[in-house]
């Protein structure tokens, strides 16, 4: 299974976590590889804790990430850094909101798509790709907004990313 | 037909096959983890439509099914509950078009009252169950539930769980559209009319459907198996297989898609070849238990493993026996009633004035949360009615005069009007008061129709119940309807002065869910703009 890669996102209802791990399960999915994205709906609009995980590789068997396991753990709100952090494989790394300055963005309902472009950084999916997946997982009207914040999150994420 | 693959969750498998399989009704009634089921099938162009209840919902089916129309049927675990009369000897009779039931569990129970297994209902009933462990087996044994409905005309419960569900993975839909005959009835009353006459001979015959439903299993059945070394061999079933798969690669798996009736020569081979042998199951111990009875002793798991879903960690360590103390994750923020929405004002209200409610099922089962902790029970659909009427009965008066039984307005069609019907015959001697909360929309699921929203389940205008002119009409001696415009404390006016009479009473708060109010909204400006569009004429003078 080691050539499998573990990312999970978290954040809080309403913050776009499922978009987040849509758009990501999307991407490696165009870009050709096995891919399988797992969490819990139901509960997640009324603002609880909220995670996905998103697998992807040759061949992809389970649909979670095991504790211990993740190779990135993605957070969208920093009360939930703490509670998700024991996801994290030894040498891990979090991507945390506060990469995000306040005011970077024009609105912060993109920061999950910003967090995305930081963690594009880390993965070998084409470009291409993640204009794709966002494309399909977000109305028209959005696109550009996301864009830039994909954009400023892939700058950010090129000078700092928290190691865990 | 070939489809370019697609990844797509359980659910959205589900509905992409019953398309691909010609399925010409789809019922159900929305339930996390089961409620995209219908929905998916109803974008992808199927006919869907929300019944007031599973019960319905499976009757509806079940008449399609006589009338030779391949027919789904979805609900969540707890639904079947509801659904279990009709189910029961549905399976007695000969359907023409096939009838798939999709029961969708929640070991776990991230959004549910419990965590049944309802693995237990395909052998209590004599229904054939198929269980998929990925998207791509939801798709596949869908088609199959279908054909196998057919070729013994009964019905066929596809048993899925929230991790199937809501997992996507990849799907490679290879069907080719399935062309099913025009429905059309033929008469055959023996098999069809559940008198004891027919019944009878019924029961023998589904007994022999069972029987020869687990030779064709054991012959093709759906079963897989998955090479590896003789010192460990595993048994799993749904999501449990892949978990085993990663968990133990080195192992033998055999993975069991139709897991009733069992193929049991296939497993008793499998089993001859394994040194040890390891049965994988979410929730109860039916299959290791099966397996038992059969003569073909395996490991099952340790009791601590029926509580909650099983994951890689855990299959881990039900294979090494490891027995220590698993790891609590940290407690999440759990949910709460969102800010603005209607449901807050009620429940402070009935916190200030502490009465003993009687709570349901929905969203506004938070109100049980602080800062309101304002319900006392909560049970399953309806029941704030009928448990609220009980203490009633019971309770010292002064405790009695604080009862108030609060159900939502899809709960409220799904089974609570039956307890305003005992409330009418059966009144106590303090009366009762019976609150329905409005918000519009079947809000804990997702927002769905239902029919007190007068919309169908694709939103468009439909016959409407009024809660109201029904409670008048049931003989409920005082109904009053409180809109969220009211000013402020005519609630609690209300409620103070209904509680202390001895009569009965129900109180609509109505204001739509803050979620969907916007929805909402855009409904009905399509609806009045098509009215429109047909006469013009007719609201000219508007």
């Amino acid at each position: 299974m080691n050539n499998v890669t573990n990312i999970v996102i978290a954040g809080l209802g309403g913050q776009g976590v499922l978009k987040a791990s849509d758009i990501l399960a999307d991407a490696a999915f165009r870009a050709g590889f096995d891919v399988k994205k797992s969490e819990l709906h139901g509960m997640s609009q009324r603002g609880g804790s909220v995670s996905s995980d998103v697998r992807f590789g040759e061949q992809v068997w389970s649909p979670m990430v095991p504790a211990g396991e993740a190779d990135v753990l993605v957070v969208l709100e920093e009360t939930q850094v703490e509670i998700n952090r024991g996801v994290l494989r030894p040498g891990g790394a979090l991507i945390g909101p506060d990469l995000i300055g306040p005011n970077v963005l024009k609105t912060r309902k993109s920061l999950n798509v910003a967090l995305l472009g930081a963690l594009s950084a880390l993965l070998e999916i084409p470009q291409e790709h993640w204009d794709a997946a966002i494309h399909a997982n977000l109305e028209t009207k959005l696109h550009t907004l996301n864009e830039q914040a994909f954009a400023l999150g892939r700058a950010a994420a090129a000078q700092r990313v928290t190691p865990a | 037909m070939s489809e370019s693959p697609q990844l797509l969750s359980g659910d959205e498998a589900i509905a992409l096959a019953a398309l691909h399989a010609g399925v010409r009704l789809g019922t159900g009634y929305p339930g996390t983890p089961s409620t995209e089921i219908l929905e998916t099938f109803d974008r992808l162009g199927g006919r869907a439509q929300w019944s007031p209840n599973e019960k319905v919902a499976l009757e509806v089916g079940l008449g399609a099914a006589f009338g030779g129309a391949r027919t789904l049927v979805t609900m969540k675990h707890v639904g079947l509950n509801v659904a279990a009369d009709p189910l029961f000897t549905a399976t007695y009779t000969d359907l023409a078009g096939g009838l798939v039931l999709v029961s969708a569990d929640d070991p776990g129970m991230a959004s549910s009252q419990n965590e049944q297994d309802n693995r237990h209902y395909a052998r209590a009933a004599a229904v054939p169950m198929l269980e998929p462990i990925d998207s791509q087996q939801a798709y596949d044994l869908t088609l199959l539930a279908f054909e196998i409905s057919e070729r013994w005309q009964i019905p066929v419960i596809l048993r899925i769980t929230t991790r199937v569900c809501h997992s996507k993975t990849i799907v490679r839909p290879g069907a080719t559209p399935h062309l099913a005959p025009e429905p059309d009835f033929a008469r055959n009353i023996p098999s069809r009319v559940m008198i004891p006459a027919y019944a009878k001979p019924a029961h023998r015959r589904l007994r022999e459907k069972i029987a020869a439903i687990a030779a064709w299993n054991d012959a093709q059945g759906p079963h897989q198996i998955f090479d590896g070394g003789s010192a460990l061999g595993i048994i799993a079933t749904g999501i449990a297989a892949v978990h085993a798969r990663e968990a133990a690669p080195q192992a033998r798996l055999l993975t069991i898609g139709m897991t009733h009736p069992l193929p049991l020569e296939t497993i008793r081979r499998f089993a001859a070849g394994c040194d040890r042998l390891v049965v994988l199951e979410e929730g109860d111990p039916v299959l290791v238990e099966a397996l038992g009875a059969a003569g073909i002793p395996a490991e099952g798991k340790p009791e601590s493993f029926r509580f909650g879903e099983l994951s890689v960690q855990r299959v881990r360590r039900i294979l090494a026996h490891d027995q220590t103390p698993e790891p609590v994750p940290p407690k999440g923020k759990p949910p709460e009633l969102c800010q603005g929405c209607s449901h807050r004002g009620v429940f402070e209200v009935l916190r200030d004035m502490n009465c003993i409610v009687a709570g349901d099922i929905g969203c506004y089962t938070l109100g049980v949360l602080p800062p309101f902790q304002a319900m006392d029970t909560c049970v399953c659909m309806g029941a704030s009615i009928g448990v609220g009427l009980g203490l009633r009965h019971v309770l010292p008066e002064e405790q009695a005069r604080r009862v108030v039984s609060v159900i939502g307005d899809s709960t409220f069609v799904h089974s609570g009007i039956t307890g305003l019907a005992e409330m009418v015959y059966n009144p106590p001697k303090t009366g009762h008061v019976v609150m329905i909360l409005d918000n519009g929309t079947t809000a804990m699921t997702g927002q769905q129709e239902h029919p007190g929203t007068g919309r169908t389940l694709h939103h468009d205008p439909t016959g409407k119940i009024c809660f109201e002119d029904l409670a008048r009409a049931m003989g409920v001696q005082n109904v009053h309807v409180v809109h969220f415009q009211s000013e402020e404390g005519t609630l609690e006016r209300l409620l103070k002065d209904l509680l202390t009479r001895s009569e009965t009473s129900l109180v609509v708060a109505r204001q739509p869910c803050v979620l969907a109010a916007p929805k909402i909204r855009f409904y009905e400006k399509a609806a009045a703009d098509r009215l429109q569009a047909a006469c013009p004429s007719q609201l000219a003078d508007d």
